[in-house]
């Protein structure tokens, strides 16, 4: 495929099952993520995505399978394998994770500004200035006006907080980047500018994303390759407009068919 | 010696109140902090017969360290005759019968709370501090559980979002007292909520530096001559406080002082915070700019205070 550059994957799943007790979160999950790729995984409550997305972002140890991420370096690596101290350096530089409620990923208590820098002090910057400016030319990005730099992110509209936790997570220049429903809990408007916003920046940064949603139409604009999941298994997988399109399983038909139509 | 002091001579009560198996135990932790300087170590703090905040802490470390020669000295915010200091010299006069005194440089034990005196210490002291709340990363990560993977981890960029917070919001670094020190270029530390204007006071101090934290029951320490940095950023270096005028009584300059109310129409004094300090210079014939005013007599009251 031309889009992608690279030959190789950025993370491999391998057979991936996680149970509550004698329930299935998910079950004998596998795909391949490569660099520059936006993987909407869909289905309705309860179906197993966010279990997925939390084993994948190394929030809740698989029960059973593999997870393989290619660092910085190129080698692959299994990601429960790795130390703990490995896991936050990856989780705060090459990763990031936007939750639903931004204020589940942000800090609430401390300013716009902060929120960005956080993760620059985390890694060793230690300049005041240059944190200042890397963070006012973030919120620049994400359409935050600078006189908001010192503003706590309580002040800021709902869809404006989770414009500040997608600079916060981008500001380190990850790689790959988890989405549990980013659109979640916005009015329409704001939800397609965010979803403008989100279609520019991983197009200009190239950045990997798994995104997941119940919303097929998040699906469509976001993604390239899709995932439909019921009960915890993956039912279906494909290229985002020819499963949306022509969706084969019934489950995928129906979902699709109950998009509301205006 | 005195009465009480004699009961525990005839094995009645047991020499600086605590039993030898939590002296023991409190030991342990000491020496565990001193071979890991800055870390927290938890222990099982014993209920003291004063409230937690008065000391709880500093006292059971104190009580675990001293022995019958030593001289003991108690500071309350640089003062040795407000309250607490009182209140606390008196308990291990009491319990231990040991030599206490004002003098800094008299004392082989100095237990203290907010301040460090501004005597260098010597090599055969030990700095016993009280604190109230021992994890400097506390009011930005509440949980414990987190904190310690930090430590553990090495993960301290939440400190400076503290820093950066206090310049974004006030143009400079507004924290004044419990200023975040890194230990031995490994931990985080809390210098207890001593005004920062000792923070270089405990990088290489001479002295065995010991902190008690009873209620949340840790105790850390600094080996003598540790490199204790305070946290900063490039383009806004760690500064301590400067006063504008030298102290009111003493004259002295480049020392941490308080601010005294005179009177309800405006009267003020700025006077050394450590009275000690204050009292051993003027007996020196050092005199500050209010020294005659009859009210500054009447604060700094009768120089030969000493009680032993």
């Amino acid at each position: 495929m031309s889009l992608f550059q690279a030959d190789e994957p950025l993370l491999q799943v391998h057979n991936v099952t996680r149970y509550y007790g004698d329930r299935v979160g998910c079950a004998d999950v596998s795909f391949d993520l490569w660099p520059g790729e936006v993987l909407a995984i869909v289905g309705e409550s309860g179906s197993g995505k966010t279990t997925l997305l939390n084993c994948l972002s190394t929030r809740l140890a698989p029960t059973a399978g593999a997870i393989e991420y290619r660092m910085r370096d190129g080698s692959m690596r299994n990601l429960y394998q790795l130390s703990e101290a490995e896991r936050r350096l990856l989780m705060r530089t090459d990763w990031g994770f936007v939750h639903q409620n931004a204020a589940d990923g942000l800090r609430m208590n401390v300013s716009a500004g902060a929120n960005v820098g956080e993760r620059l002090m985390a890694v060793g910057d230690r300049h005041y200035g240059n944190i200042r400016s890397t963070a006012d030319a973030w919120l620049g990005r994400v359409e935050i006006d600078s006189d908001r730099i010192d503003d706590d992110p309580r002040s800021f509209s709902g869809g404006m907080r989770q414009r500040l936790q997608i600079a916060r997570n981008l500001v380190t220049r990850p790689r790959l980047v988890f989405m549990d429903e980013p659109t979640g809990g916005l009015d329409v408007s704001v939800q397609a500018r965010l979803l403008d916003l989100l279609r520019r920046l991983v197009a200009d940064l190239g950045l990997s994303v798994v995104i997941v949603t119940h919303d097929l139409a998040v699906a469509r604009l976001l993604s390239h390759r899709i995932m439909v999941m019921r009960h915890g298994n993956v039912i279906e997988a494909g290229l985002t407009d020819q499963v949306l399109d022509d969706p084969r399983e019934p489950y995928s038909q129906l979902l699709v068919s109950s998009i509301l139509q205006v | 010696m005195n009465d009480t002091a004699e009961i525990y001579d005839q094995g009645e009560y047991n020499f600086a109140y605590l039993d030898e198996q939590t002296k023991r135990m409190i030991r342990r932790a000491i020496l565990k902090g001193i071979a890991i300087p800055g870390y927290q170590v938890p222990f099982a703090s014993r209920e003291m017969p004063m409230p937690y905040g008065w000391g709880t802490g500093g006292v059971q470390v104190t009580a675990s360290i001293l022995g019958r020669d030593d001289c003991l000295k108690m500071i309350d915010q640089g003062s040795d005759d407000t309250t607490n200091a009182v209140s606390l010299r008196g308990f291990f006069e009491k319990t231990a019968g040991i030599r206490t005194t004002y003098e800094t440089s008299e004392a082989t034990v100095i237990q203290t709370r907010h301040r460090i005196p501004e005597k260098t210490l010597t090599e055969d002291q030990i700095l016993v501090f009280q604190v109230p709340i021992p994890e400097p990363l506390r009011f930005l990560e509440p949980r414990e559980t987190e904190t310690r993977k930090m430590h553990a981890l090495e993960d301290y960029g939440l400190m400076h979002v503290k820093l950066y917070e206090d310049i974004a919001k006030n143009g400079h670094i507004a924290t004044t007292y419990a200023y975040p020190v890194k230990v031995n270029d490994r931990y985080v530390m809390d210098p207890s909520p001593t005004p920062k204007f000792d923070n270089p006071k405990i990088d290489e101090m001479a002295a065995l530096q010991l902190y008690g934290a009873g209620r949340e029951k840790r105790i850390y320490a600094i080996p003598p001559y540790t490199r204790v940095k305070s946290l900063d950023f490039e383009d806004y270096p760690f500064e301590v406080q400067k006063f504008d005028k030298p102290c009111g009584l003493c004259g002295a300059e480049d020392v941490y002082l308080d601010e005294v109310i005179l009177d309800d129409r405006g009267g003020r004094m700025f006077v050394c915070s450590d009275s000690d300090f204050c009292e051993e210079r003027r007996a020196a014939g050092h005199a500050g700019p209010m020294a005659a005013d009859p009210a500054a007599l009447q604060i700094g009251g009768n120089t030969q205070g000493e009680t032993a």
